[in-house]
């Protein structure tokens, strides 16, 4: 398996969507313990959908291109439908596996992201949400 | 004379063994060590033949397996030079025993106000406890700080610290990070005219070198079995007897106690206070022919070995491109123990490790459990870590040199 095909290289080495969002709707912060992945998700909502995106922070390749990928994705989706996405749907995205060690970097950005969505709703994180 | 590198390695099983489909090369010793056929025997002979449980049983196999435990306990007080198995202590690990230290003996003797000095170079192992003892007693942590290499410890900085009167100082012997070998000798010497106690983290040490608590004069010192050749889950506090006697034990239940009456009771002796409950029997048996092995190669040989390993290391890196060495370099060896952080710039440690897997190569990436030192001193989210022990050879160091290559390709760095 190629972790390390072109595509994570080439987010990693330009990612779309980076940067901060002056008065966003919400916005969540993820850091991780271990690896030290650091990275905050930033959304503008209109009438129940992603109108802006954008991410900002340091990680390693993975966390890097899928943040990147995932931000190109949800842009003009409705929460409703970013609310469902699970590992799976990350995993797809990015189209590559990490493997069990490493699937955490792969899904941070989904966690900030849905962590920021909930927040906007004034709701709690469910438990899908709290153990990506 | 050099030590037979391949002799030693049919030792080890798993040194045959593959990790994607590629000959397993492990460099990851300082996390844990791998164990040779000697150890694991051991402790399926313990399973095996003799299983009983030990101080209790009046007959053949308990009587073995009693003096197999305690057999075990001599081999490492002989080995660090203590005085005897007295002051000896199993604990898990080097984390428990520094744990046992702080609980015990900090609890009694550390008081509002008084201070703990530690550096900036240690292992949570050794920072955490003291936070802990620290803000239950109202005491205050010093930290000595790194020099402006930010490899070894400034000795300025320690003297500073000493005027300040801390009840103890608590150091590493060998950093996990950057490899820096403390001149505890000197430290010891240092803060026992300044009238602390010492302790001294061997977890680094005790695997790679020659460690005689009586020369540095340490009045405890901590290592882990699983670091050199032996199994999990076996620890060693080792401290003075007289400061052993005078500290209450942590845990009560069986085996630490020598008469019980409902309401009260006397301590057991030394070292089986600080043993309540049945031990990690097989585990501490399977110690002893750990620390036979390394008598037998010997730990000056050892020593050396991964001094000639770790300069060949330091010089293949030193001439590559956008790759960061941290530590000393390698006109200080003597100084340096077999341990090699390092860093590709613009690319994350954990990928670096990822890559390296995929040769069959392990290595550690993170904060390796010193995150003040690496976040904060080093200014690194995470490093790649390297590091080496006697069944390494240079061959394996070529193939971590291929591995950064192949990063450097991927992540297109020159
Ligand atoms: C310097 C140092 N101290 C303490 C420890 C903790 O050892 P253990 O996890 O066996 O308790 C380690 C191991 O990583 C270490 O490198």
């Amino acid at each position: 398996m190629d972790m390390y095909a072109e595509e994570i290289i080439s987010h990693y080495e330009h990612p779309h969507n980076k940067g901060k969002i002056e008065n966003a709707s919400a916005s969540m912060h993820e850091h991780n313990m271990v690896c030290g992945d650091d990275i905050t998700v930033y959304v503008k909502i209109k009438g129940n959908k992603v109108d802006d995106i954008k991410f900002d922070g340091s990680g390693c390749a993975i966390s890097t291109a899928s943040a990147s990928m995932l931000t190109d994705f949800a842009k003009g989706k409705s929460i409703s439908e970013l609310e469902k996405m699970g590992v799976s749907d990350m995993i797809g995205l990015i189209g590559v596996d990490p493997g069990p060690a490493r699937l955490h970097c792969a899904t941070i950005s989904l966690k900030a992201l849905k962590e920021a969505l909930f927040m906007y709703a004034h709701k709690e994180p469910d438990a899908k949400t709290r153990s990506l | 004379m050099g030590i037979d590198v391949k002799r030693i390695r049919r030792d080890f099983p798993i040194l045959s063994a593959r990790m994607n489909g590629k000959p397993l090369v492990y460099l990851d010793n300082a996390a844990t060590s791998q164990k040779p056929r000697q150890v694991i025997e051991a402790i399926y002979k313990y399973y095996t033949q003799y299983n009983a449980n030990i101080h209790r049983g009046i007959y053949a196999i308990a009587e073995k397996a009693t003096q197999a435990y305690t057999d075990s306990k001599a081999k490492v007080a002989k080995h660090i030079n203590a005085s005897s198995i007295e002051e000896i202590v199993y604990t898990r690990n080097t984390t428990e025993a520094i744990n046992l230290a702080a609980l015990t003996w900090g609890e009694a003797n550390i008081k509002k106000g008084d201070r703990i000095l530690i550096s900036e170079m240690e292992h949570h192992s050794n920072m955490v406890p003291w936070q802990l003892l620290s803000m239950k007693k109202g005491a205050k942590l010093d930290y000595i700080k790194l020099d402006s290499s930010n490899s070894e410890l400034d000795m300025q900085s320690l003297g500073e610290q000493l005027e300040k009167k801390p009840k103890l100082v608590a150091i590493t012997h060998v950093s996990n990070v950057l490899g820096t070998i403390n001149d505890v000798k000197e430290i010891a010497k240092m803060a026992h005219k300044h009238g602390a106690k010492v302790l001294v983290d061997g977890a680094q040490s005790a695997p790679h070198m020659k460690v005689d608590v009586k020369d540095i004069d340490a009045d405890f010192f901590a290592l882990s079995a699983h670091k050199m050749l032996g199994p999990t889950g076996i620890g060693v506090l080792y401290a003075k007897r007289d400061i052993l006697e005078h500290m209450e034990p942590l845990i009560g239940g069986g085996d630490m106690i020598s008469t019980v009456d409902f309401y009260s009771c006397t301590w057991n002796s030394l070292p089986w206070k600080f043993e309540a409950g049945t031990s990690n029997i097989a585990d501490a048996i399977g110690f002893g022919p750990a620390i036979d092995y390394l008598d037998r190669v010997g730990m000056g040989s050892i020593r050396q070995h991964e001094e000639k390993l770790t300069k060949y290391a330091l010089e293949s890196l030193e001439d590559m491109k956008n790759v960061k060495v941290f530590g000393l370099g390698k006109e200080n060896l003597k100084k340096r123990g077999a341990v090699i952080s390092f860093g590709i710039k613009g690319v994350h440690a954990h990928d670096i490790a990822q890559v390296f897997d995929s040769e069959g190569i392990a290595i550690r990436a993170g904060h390796h459990c010193a995150m003040p030192l690496v976040t904060q001193r080093l200014g690194e989210s995470a490093l790649a870590r390297m590091s080496f022990y006697l069944y390494n050879e240079e061959k394996e160091v070529d193939k971590a040199v291929q591995a950064i290559e192949k990063v450097k390709k991927i992540f297109r760095i020159d």
